[in-house]
């Protein structure tokens, strides 16, 4: 869920898994593929996305509930 | 349990701005210090992806009294005031200073070459906020402080403040990834964990970490504090903020529009259309605003871009980055999402808990050898950093004539905590820290949400406390990771229920705290609630703003 991980490309460098304040990757070992072990502590501020070394190896997913709001163009 | 023991000058719980300001400049006047930080100190905190506001006093532009810079902060931008004038005549005589050092560290402060005013401002008043480029702030902040020698110790959650005859020495921490527990002694500790986040329930039920201040400020700097016996201040007055829903964030100083009615009409008097030298004031006068629209059957209410200009359209869009709305932006890029063509709606978000920690303008709190800085004790970007840095050389100053404290002082409370770890950990069956923070919630929400009375608070207060009994026995930790979010709920429960006894004592109607029971105002209880324990018990009283309001 909020961080999505592409193991083909993820090269278990563990940057995310270093720098995430709420640890939503709890228990991931270095060297492997981190694991989102708590996807609902993730705050969504997509550190983990700007830090990863990798273009395209993490994304943060933004979970339905907070999707945002707004006021498409009128069609009648 | 490995337990390892570390003696310091200053330890400085929580490494966001205020901590790490605070032990940067301990450490360059020679003190020996630890950042003790339960998550990493490069995100977190407040700032821990960025800000674009910096509020400054510089006396070339704003002229030479201070006092008329001040007067107009308070009058205009400021909201309910918790603080005495004396504190803002400490902060605003350093924050220039503070600009500039960040400016020499590398945080770009300035905008073109030159001091960029906009944001948070009434047309035609005098400006307080400088746009600067924060969003790589931490990791500056972190680069001084270790080419200072500072020692920065990541997943480390302080627990519990440790007490002598002489104030304050040091404090009881666990490692929230290994089976570890640390023992600091300190001749001075400062407290800059934040505010205090999952107290009340989110914008989106079941996503408790979606919240502007992120997830994991847990008021474990007042918790604590309170628990040693220091002041707590105002803890009853609730807050609630405004921004895009339902992507809880700050930055309502950031958007350049207009917030409208349903019907396209301006909602406050102050713009009506965007412009890159104020945000829409409105949101700051009232915050409620897009709630009592959807009370009263008039919303939604929505923040219109539609009019902006190209280039305010690329001013806004590089500013909202530094505020570290990324994630945002890139949510709104997926969804297709254009704010010059469609209108965002804005939500008044949910209660959420004040108050704070007691401190004076040297940043002491009442117990010797405790500091408090950042949000904990006064607020705001600037205020963090400005006090933070104060808050280090006081608490340096202090160690000079302090003793490290005595190994045998506090056997009895760190014995204390270990058994509670223990029972944390041993239990197979039971409501894990979610659970119980859901339960938290909603009797914070049903019983000392915004319009309170004697009865319901009384009643809050006995289910809180029959809860907090529970939990104490009843919670389980699966693992490191969970024992911090358990301790993360023990202080919140603490918190809760200061805030019923506040309430209580608060018997008249003022802001978010309504009292029908007492719907006056009253102008005698204007001045700083505060609670402290003593013998154990909680005592509340009634004290002047220090420099007056």
């Amino acid at each position: 869920m909020p961080p999505v991980i592409d193991p083909e490309k993820c090269t278990g460098c563990n940057k995310c898994v270093d720098i995430c304040t709420e640890d939503v990757f709890y228990g991931s070992k270095k060297g492997e593929v981190p694991t989102v072990t708590y996807p609902k502590e993730c705050i969504h501020f997509s550190g983990c996305v700007y830090e990863c070394p990798v273009p395209g190896a993490i994304r943060v997913r933004i979970p339905l509930p907070m999707m945002l709001v707004y006021k498409s163009e009128v069609r009648v | 349990m490995e337990e390892i023991i570390i003696e310091c000058d200053v330890l400085c719980v929580g490494g966001g701005i205020a901590g790490l300001m605070a032990a940067i400049r301990a450490r360059e006047l020679g003190a020996k210090v630890i950042v003790a930080e339960k998550g990493n100190v490069e995100y977190s905190g407040c700032g821990r992806a960025g800000n674009d506001h910096f509020e400054t006093y510089i006396p070339d532009i704003h002229g030479s009294d201070m006092d008329a810079f001040i007067d107009e902060l308070l009058r205009t931008a400021k909201g309910e005031i918790l603080l005495g004038r004396d504190i803002f005549r400490t902060q605003f005589a350093k924050a220039f200073d503070i600009v500039q050092l960040w400016e020499n560290w590398g945080i770009p402060m300035k905008y073109k070459g030159k001091w960029e005013f906009a944001g948070h401002a009434f047309p035609g008043r005098t400006m307080t906020h400088i746009k600067y480029e924060g969003r790589l702030q931490k990791k500056v902040l972190v680069k001084e402080a270790l080419a200072r020698g500072v020692q920065i110790l990541n997943r480390i959650m302080v627990c519990e403040l440790l007490q002598n005859d002489s104030g304050v020495c040091g404090a009881f921490g666990i490692h929230t990834r290994e089976d570890k527990v640390f023992v600091f002694r300190a001749k001075a500790v400062l407290l800059a964990t934040g505010k205090c986040s999952r107290l009340y329930p989110s914008l989106t039920p079941g996503w408790m970490f979606n919240d502007p201040h992120g997830g994991v400020q847990t008021g474990d700097g007042r918790a604590m504090a309170y628990r040693a016996g220091a002041e707590l201040q105002n803890v009853e007055m609730p807050q609630r903020h405004i921004g895009p829903k339902y992507f809880a964030k700050f930055g309502q100083a950031t958007w350049i529009g207009v917030l409208k009615d349903p019907q396209g009409k301006p909602i406050g008097p102050f713009i009506t259309k965007p412009d890159r030298r104020y945000g829409d004031m409105i949101m700051e006068v009232n915050k409620l605003v897009a709630e009592e629209y959807k009370q009263a059957g008039k919303g939604p209410i929505f923040m219109d871009c539609t009019d902006i200009t190209d280039d305010d359209y690329e001013y806004m869009m590089h500013w909202m980055v530094h505020e570290g709305n990324i994630s945002l932006l890139d949510h709104m890029r997926e969804e297709g999402i254009d704010i010059r063509k469609h209108p965002i709606e804005f939500a008044t978000y949910p209660l959420r808990c004040g108050g704070l920690i007691v401190a004076n303008e040297k940043t002491e709190t009442s117990l010797k050898g405790l500091y408090a800085s950042g949000d904990e004790a006064f607020g705001d970007i600037s205020a963090a950093a400005t006090f933070g840095w104060i808050s280090g050389e006081n608490a340096a100053a202090y160690t000079e004539t302090a003793d490290i404290p005595d190994a045998a002082d506090n056997e009895g409370k760190i014995e204390e905590m270990k058994v509670k770890i223990d029972r944390l950990k041993a239990q197979e069956h039971g409501p894990d820290w979610e659970e119980a923070n859901i339960a938290l919630q909603q009797v914070m929400i049903d019983y000392a949400g915004s319009v309170r009375n004697e009865a319901l608070l009384r009643q809050g207060l006995s289910h809180l406390s029959r809860l907090k009994e529970k939990a104490h026995t009843v919670m389980i930790a699966r693992n490191p990771h969970e024992l911090g979010r358990c301790f993360e709920v023990h202080n919140m429960l603490d918190i809760g229920e200061l805030v019923f006894l506040m309430a209580l004592e608060r018997k008249e109607t003022r802001g978010l705290h309504v009292r029908p029971d007492f719907p006056i105002e009253d102008p005698k209880l204007n001045q700083a609630h505060i609670i402290c324990k003593k013998d154990d018990m909680p005592m509340m009283l009634w004290r002047s703003y220090q420099g007056g309001k």
